[in-house]
């Protein structure tokens, strides 16, 4: 039984890392916390294998058989060994799990030397992005949609003008609740260029599913050249009145 | 006429809810003339009024307040002459009733109702969301449909079901003729069709159904619709029927035990709904108390959670979850409970370290109070307290796995008699590992940064749930069914249940666990084309677990009009519930038992658990030592 588990454990260990979990990992972020889910699941698979081996086992060895119908088993009440050992054994192995995920949380939340600061603004149902000073002249860009340049770590301050959002890029792997009265603060480093999915993830009324817009990740001059051009559009517009897109 | 008028029962409820509308119309119209608002009738105003008002009205028209009214006027009180006991026709199940085996099947009868209403609104999302984009609903009935679908779930079947199940079978298995406050435990019942209807009836009104989720988070929940206070409100009436419901089983466990049932022979449903009173008492005030400061944000501007006029958002979580992460096991020890009751008899062994589980169940009430905020580590609140909550949080499944594992010891070397009852509390210990296992991955920062909110979280709650304790209701309503009714519900039905089930089931949650890590979130009607396979695969998969109940009600209706007479004790059981007939005579026993060792000593020559004849020495502690002198080895 115990070389069943093993083989069982391995093939489900290799298994649950060949599957693909997650979207693509497209910040510093994402791989730490895609590190972590693999380890609980090579922590989990075995402990899940031994619950699922010793179920069968017992149903294929124990079952009652024919002219069993008043047969009892041993009267066994315990064993102070293997009671403490599995009192001992998952304690320790939790307070190893939380120690890792405690060095990750703090690697992920690092402060990076020189990080850009995006506003996000969540109101019922659409996200906008304010880039502080980051027009020509000190001037702020506003825009519907998210733009960030690839290796340039951003901090991101979300607000919310009437309930409670939740500003998730799965890609990035980053979630935080936009809270009426309240900024709430997360920071990451996109590493991979791309369009990904602004998503809302907490229930704020009607149009709750519809709240998608777009987070665009792109190379350094790209980037620039989208500022500059959103600082050229925001001056005309100014001028005619009009609103940039 | 005038006197069937008069008594207590469903029609002077009836006529008594028609004066308690009428009642409230005329006190929101009265007060509002003396302050001189305009409108004077106020279709809203007159509703919140109502739906607190006129269900007290109902509750004194069927009766449930006589016998104190009586008393509290100095009238002549009917002395109880047990008239009211048990049931003849199934016309007493919709009466006030003290018998705790008559209000034990009225609470699970009720519950699975719910279950049922529970269970198509389900089918109607799955049907939504079979393919991306909008067809059968609109997006504001389908956040009314997960929101009623969790609430009646959690608040009128999972948590008053284990209620319903204790109530019949707990004082008979410790030996006591009812519960400790019969009138008491007759009122928590009525309270609850009331909560659940006014849940089911906010589909009726104007603005629909309440749709922010069974959270209700401020302040989306203060700006709703009308429909959001039939929620408000119905929590009440629930949550009040729940802590009536624990203090009675508290203190019926406390003080009517039978001679010689002291706490270590105590059989662990019983210490499972000793733990679960425990923390139904000291933790639902607190939703209560969320509810109603909702409730006056709503309906009278308070601004307790209005970030703008010096209210606090994040105020209601915490005191929303302080109570709803403690509703998670009160959702969950009972079905340990049960599980352990089944294990036991179907493996024909004493459960493995019966102290330890005993042990294990306090100190998930006591870590249950700890851990509350890992529902928040996304919500903005204070970032360090999210390190202590998870470590709490982790420590949390040492005592469950302390638990799954003394359950897998009972099974080594036992005698398992696989029928319905043991495969679902098998199904249960197989499915459960994976909700805690999802469940000490969530209690992980890094990675609840990314899933919460996700439909990982809605993979992880039904594993929990679904797997977990409803799997556990299942095997206990086999279990006692027998018991219940009197008569044997059909095998091979059961079996084909249990399949479709435990099959349809990990096909439809499973997946989930995917599509949530890969990005789709929960609580929408629309989602990105890249999920529109899974949905699909989902949606078929629900499909089978709707079908399974099915089978599940039929075999329950036919067996209970058809089914063959059950014997006293059909499992060879110790515990005292089945020492008596099925069902059990009008008072349960007719000599009071003695217990004289432990519940679960099979396999032991010549053990029992309590007998029917004069004790020698009546006193317990005489009965303690008999009984450690004839089992040494009791753990």
């Amino acid at each position: 039984m115990l070389i069943i588990g093993a083989l069982a454990s391995a093939i489900g260990i290799a298994v649950s890392l060949a599957i693909n979990w997650f979207p693509v990992a497209a910040d510093s972020q994402a791989r730490q916390i895609d590190n972590l889910y693999d380890v609980l699941l090579i922590v989990s698979v075995p402990i899940f294998v031994l619950v699922e081996v010793v179920v069968l086992f017992s149903v294929w060895k124990f079952r009652m058989r024919p002219g069993e119908e008043l047969k009892d088993g041993p009267p066994i009440h315990g064993n102070t060994t293997l009671e403490v050992i599995w009192t001992a054994v998952p304690a320790i192995l939790l307070v190893g799990l939380c120690s890792y995920a405690y060095v990750v949380l703090t690697q992920i939340e690092r402060r990076p030397a020189h990080e850009m600061v995006v506003n996000v603004t969540a109101q019922q149902f659409a996200w906008s992005f304010e880039y502080p000073g980051a027009g020509p002249g000190g001037k702020s860009i506003t825009s519907d949609q998210l733009y960030l340049a690839k290796g340039r770590p951003v901090e991101f301050h979300v607000r919310s003008k009437d309930v409670i959002h939740d500003f998730w890029v799965p890609e990035f792997r980053l979630k935080i609740d936009a809270v009426p009265g309240i900024t709430t603060k997360y920071r990451i480093n996109p590493t991979r260029t791309g369009d990904y999915s602004v998503v809302c993830a907490e229930l704020c009324g009607l149009g709750h599913a519809a709240m998608r817009q777009t987070a665009h990740v792109l190379p350094r001059a790209s980037f620039q050249a989208w500022v500059s051009r959103q600082g050229s559009a925001a001056t005309a517009a100014a001028e005619v009145g009009g609103q940039p897109s | 006429m005038v006197a069937r008028l008069r008594a207590p029962g469903l029609l002077r409820g009836a006529w008594a809810f028609v004066v308690g509308i009428a009642f409230c119309f005329g006190l929101t119209t009265l007060i509002r003339a003396l302050y001189g608002f305009q409108p004077l009738v106020d279709a809203d105003a007159i509703t919140i009024v109502a739906l607190i008002g006129a269900p007290l009205f109902f509750l004194v028209g069927i009766g449930a307040f006589d016998y104190w009214f009586y008393w509290a006027a100095g009238r002549p009180t009917r002395a109880e002459d047990h008239s009211g006991h048990g049931a003849r026709t199934w016309r007493d199940y919709f009466r006030v009733n003290t018998d705790h085996k008559v209000i034990g099947i009225q609470y699970t009868v009720t519950s699975f109702f719910f279950l049922l209403v529970g269970g198509v609104l389900a089918m109607l999302m799955r049907a939504e969301l079979a393919r991306p984009g909008m067809q059968f609903v609109d997006s504001d009935t389908f956040n009314g449909l997960f929101s009623v679908h969790a609430s009646l779930l959690i608040f009128l079947f999972v948590i008053p079901v284990f209620a319903g199940l204790a109530n019949f079978v707990l004082p008979l298995m410790i030996g006591a003729p009812d519960m400790a406050f019969p009138r008491l435990n007759a009122l928590s019942y009525w309270l609850l069709p009331i909560a659940g209807i006014m849940m089911m009836a906010s589909f009726l009104v104007p603005g629909g159904s309440f749709a922010t989720g069974w959270t209700a988070y401020a302040p989306l929940s203060t700006e709703a619709p009308l429909g959001q206070l039939f929620f408000t409100v119905a929590v009440q009436f629930a949550g009040a029927s729940s802590v009536a419901t624990a203090l009675n089983f508290l203190v019926t466990i406390i003080t009517m035990r039978a001679p010689g049932m002291s706490f270590w022979r105590m059989p662990l449903l019983v210490w499972a709904n000793f733990s679960t009173s425990l923390l139904v008492v000291i933790a639902t005030p607190f939703i209560a108390a969320s509810q109603f400061l909702v409730l006056l944000d709503r309906a009278l501007g308070f601004n307790f959670f209005q970030a703008g006029h010096g209210g606090d958002v994040l105020s209601y979580q915490h005191i929303f979850w302080f109570y709803s992460h403690p509703a998670v096991y009160i959702m969950m020890l009972p079905g340990f409970g049960i599980i352990s009751e089944i294990l036991a008899v179907k493996a024909r062994k004493p459960i493995f370290g019966y102290r330890m589980m005993a042990f294990s169940l306090l100190a998930i009430v006591l870590l249950g109070f700890t851990v509350w905020a890992h529902h928040m580590f996304v919500s903005g609140m204070q970032p360090w307290i999210r390190v202590p909550m998870m470590i709490t949080t982790a420590i949390i499944a040492v005592p469950t796995g302390i638990k799954v594992f003394s359950w897998l010891a009972t099974l080594w070397r036992g005698v398992l008699h696989l029928d319905t009852p043991m495969l679902f509390a098998l199904g249960f210990l197989t499915m459960f590992v994976l909700g805690g296992i999802s469940g000490v991955m969530l209690a992980m920062i890094p990675i609840v940064i990314h899933v919460s909110d996700s439909y990982f979280v809605v993979a992880h709650i039904h594993y929990v749930l679904f797997g977990g304790s409803l799997f556990t209701i299942f095997a206990g309503v086999y279990y006692w069914f027998p018991k219940m009714t009197g008569r044997m519900y059909d095998e091979t039905l059961g079996k084909i249940h249990f399949w479709m089930t435990f099959i349809g089931f990990n096909l439809t949650f499973g997946p989930m666990h995917v599509i949530g890590l890969q990005g789709m979130p929960r609580r929408v009607a629309d989602y990105a084309d890249k999920f529109a396979g899974w949905n699909l695969f989902i949606s078929i998969a629900s499909f089978i677990v709707g079908l399974s109940t099915l089978v599940f009600v039929y075999n329950m209706v036919a067996s209970w009009r058809h089914g063959p007479r059950a014997e006293a004790n059909p499992w060879r059981a110790l515990t005292l519930e089945w020492q008596v007939s099925s069902p059990p005579p009008i008072f349960n026993f007719d000599t009071v038992p003695t217990v004289v060792g432990g519940p679960y000593e099979y396999g032991v020559p010549g053990a029992v658990h309590g007998v029917f004849k004069k004790a020698p020495e009546p006193k317990p502690a005489a009965a303690g030592s008999v009984a450690s002198a004839t089992h040494p080895g009791v753990e």
